[in-house]
């Protein structure tokens, strides 16, 4: 095994497909694993709130008398959810499920993906509110320790050259033909890659922090440009749901991709930090693009 | 490729096991005493940051375009259990008063008529159910601060509590409890007319508590005394409200 660092030339420093090297700051395996936690109380603690309403409306207010673009619904036992005009059977998933003692029950999300599992507006309230300190207050640590260790500028800040709609439909394609980077490539993220980490680092937990702080009245009263900023407290409430939905939408992604490019590899870099670069492929030429692979 | 394979499989099933044991996890923790007060901590953090930020700032307020059209009417939509209440609603409210008692120098008896003689405040906000849903409303009455003055708080006073005619569900009755911070906010009135008419009984007929920076669950109906205290503890389930004794609610919710 050769270590990067005890390598001769800079020409030869380039790590190989098979050598073990660092990969992720400790910064980020912890912000990785404390999200793990907290963003999964978060999301299901926050289905258990939206069991108390399970309608969602735009604009400054909205309750049961007002029209709901979104309404998951229980008729006589069978689940409905309905977005705007159209109304999907959800019986089993989402509106009526069965639950582990073999009851039909009527509420928006089933007791397994909820916390707690039966029905407590306030204690799911406990949680979320509590947990989104945690979430808040590690966001802040996180950047400020990307920003003092050049994490962001070095990882995932998108270079002019990867912005380029050619470098972008390239990298689309290699993920849909499942042809991951290899060797030294493999050290850094790719564009697509980037966009993810960034969307979510940037737009859907400060989008999510900042349409549920525009929920309290309390903090509405510190900020009431919060509200013009998201359209109003029910337009806030219908943009938490999104942006958790969309956190959802990251995470199923993540693991599949993880799953892909070997999950033991994937999950031991994110836990000591050491990464096995995959090798290279051999006989088929591979096309370059400037900045990637 | 057998072992990459197994390791696969073995990252499937540990993934499994950990996603049933969090679950069944979450709710032995959620049923532990040190957990949950650990998470109630939160709440201290909730009014801690809100009162240094916020202090006295005013809730937003909308105008009669922003109206919600049919504004709706949640918990108690009628106190006629109450004996007292129903034969003073049968009257019109006409022999009606809101009593004002406790920890003050001179307890007052005032007429819905003697309230309505106060200054008057009216003002458009939004209401907030603790489950999600808004309404918006227009609200005249008093101000709080005001008949607390005429009445004199003794220094021991922390507390204002809300004793109501209702009783959700028939179990106990409601009442609520503020801090004098939120008891003096410009905003704090005791409503008695709603949207340009005498409060309706749906609403909490004939006077309704709004303190604009807090949930709907606080904004107590049908309130008919007033009390100021040193101290919540004693006081029905001691939590400081119905729904606070009842499900466990927050007793600030400004959030």
């Amino acid at each position: 095994m050769t270590e990067p660092s005890e390598l001769p030339s800079a020409e030869a420093a380039l790590p190989r497909g098979g050598d073990r090297v660092r990969r992720h700051r400790l910064s980020t395996r912890l912000w990785h694993w404390t999200n793990l936690v907290v963003i999964t109380v978060m999301l299901m603690s926050g289905l258990m709130i939206f069991n108390a309403h399970p309608r969602l409306y735009w604009g400054k207010f909205g309750a049961n008398p007002d029209h709901a673009w979104l309404e998951v619904a229980d008729h006589a036992g069978r689940g409905t959810l309905r977005i705007g005009s159209h109304a999907f059977d959800t019986t089993g998933l989402i509106g009526a499920a069965t639950d582990a003692h073999g009851q039909v029950q009527a509420q928006a999300f089933p007791g397994w993906m909820t916390i707690p599992s039966t029905y407590s507006l306030a204690d799911a309230r406990l949680w979320h509110l509590a947990f989104a300190w945690l979430l808040a207050l590690a966001l802040a640590a996180y950047l400020l320790w990307s920003l003092a260790n050049g994490h962001i500028r070095r990882d995932l800040h998108i270079t002019r050259t990867e912005w380029s709609p050619r470098h972008i439909l390239a990298d689309v394609a290699d993920h849909a033909r499942l042809r991951f980077p290899t060797g030294a490539a493999a050290l850094r993220y790719n564009v697509l890659q980037k966009l993810a980490y960034c969307g979510v680092l940037f737009g859907l937990i400060p989008l999510a922090i900042g349409t549920g702080l525009t929920m309290s009245p309390g903090f509405n009263a510190v900020a009431p440009w919060l509200l013009d900023l998201f359209g109003g407290r029910q337009s806030a409430r219908s943009l938490h749901f999104l942006a958790a939905l969309g956190l959802v939408v990251f995470v199923v992604v993540h693991l599949a991709m993880v799953v892909l490019a070997g999950p033991f590899n994937e999950v031991r870099s994110m836990v000591t930090g050491w990464y096995r670069l995959p090798a290279e492929r051999k006989g088929s030429p591979r096309h370059e693009h400037p900045g990637h692979d | 490729m057998t072992e990459p394979l197994s390791r696969r499989r073995l990252l499937a099933l540990g993934a499994a096991g950990a996603g049933g044991l969090a679950l069944a996890g979450c709710d032995k923790l959620n049923g532990t005493p040190a957990f949950r007060s650990l998470l109630e901590s939160a709440e201290d953090a909730h009014r801690g940051s809100q009162r240094l930020l916020g202090g006295g700032m005013l809730a937003p307020e909308f105008t009669v375009a922003d109206l919600s059209p049919d504004f709706r009417a949640n918990g108690s939509r009628t106190a006629a259990a109450n004996a007292e209440w129903a034969r003073h609603a049968a009257n019109g409210f006409a022999q009606w008063q809101l009593r004002v008692d406790g920890l003050v120098l001179r307890p007052l008896d005032l007429s819905l008529e003697r309230l309505r003689s106060l200054p008057q405040r009216t003002q458009i906000t939004r209401h907030d159910c603790v489950e999600g849903w808004s309404a918006i409303g227009q609200w005249t009455g008093p101000q709080l601060g005001g008949i607390l003055k005429a009445a004199g708080l003794l220094p021991a006073a922390r507390y204002i509590v809300f004793h109501c005619a209702d009783s959700f569900g028939g179990a106990a009755p409601y009442y609520e409890s503020i801090d004098l911070l939120d008891a003096f906010h410009p905003q704090t009135i005791l409503a008695h007319a709603m949207n340009g008419a005498p409060l309706g009984v749906a609403h909490g007929a004939p006077l309704r508590l709004r303190v604009e920076r807090q949930l709907g669950y606080k904004q107590a109906k049908f309130v008919t005394r007033i009390e100021a205290r040193s101290t919540l503890a004693g006081l029905h389930g001691g939590k400081g409200g119905f729904w606070e004794d009842r499900a466990d609610y927050a007793w600030y919710a400004g959030i």
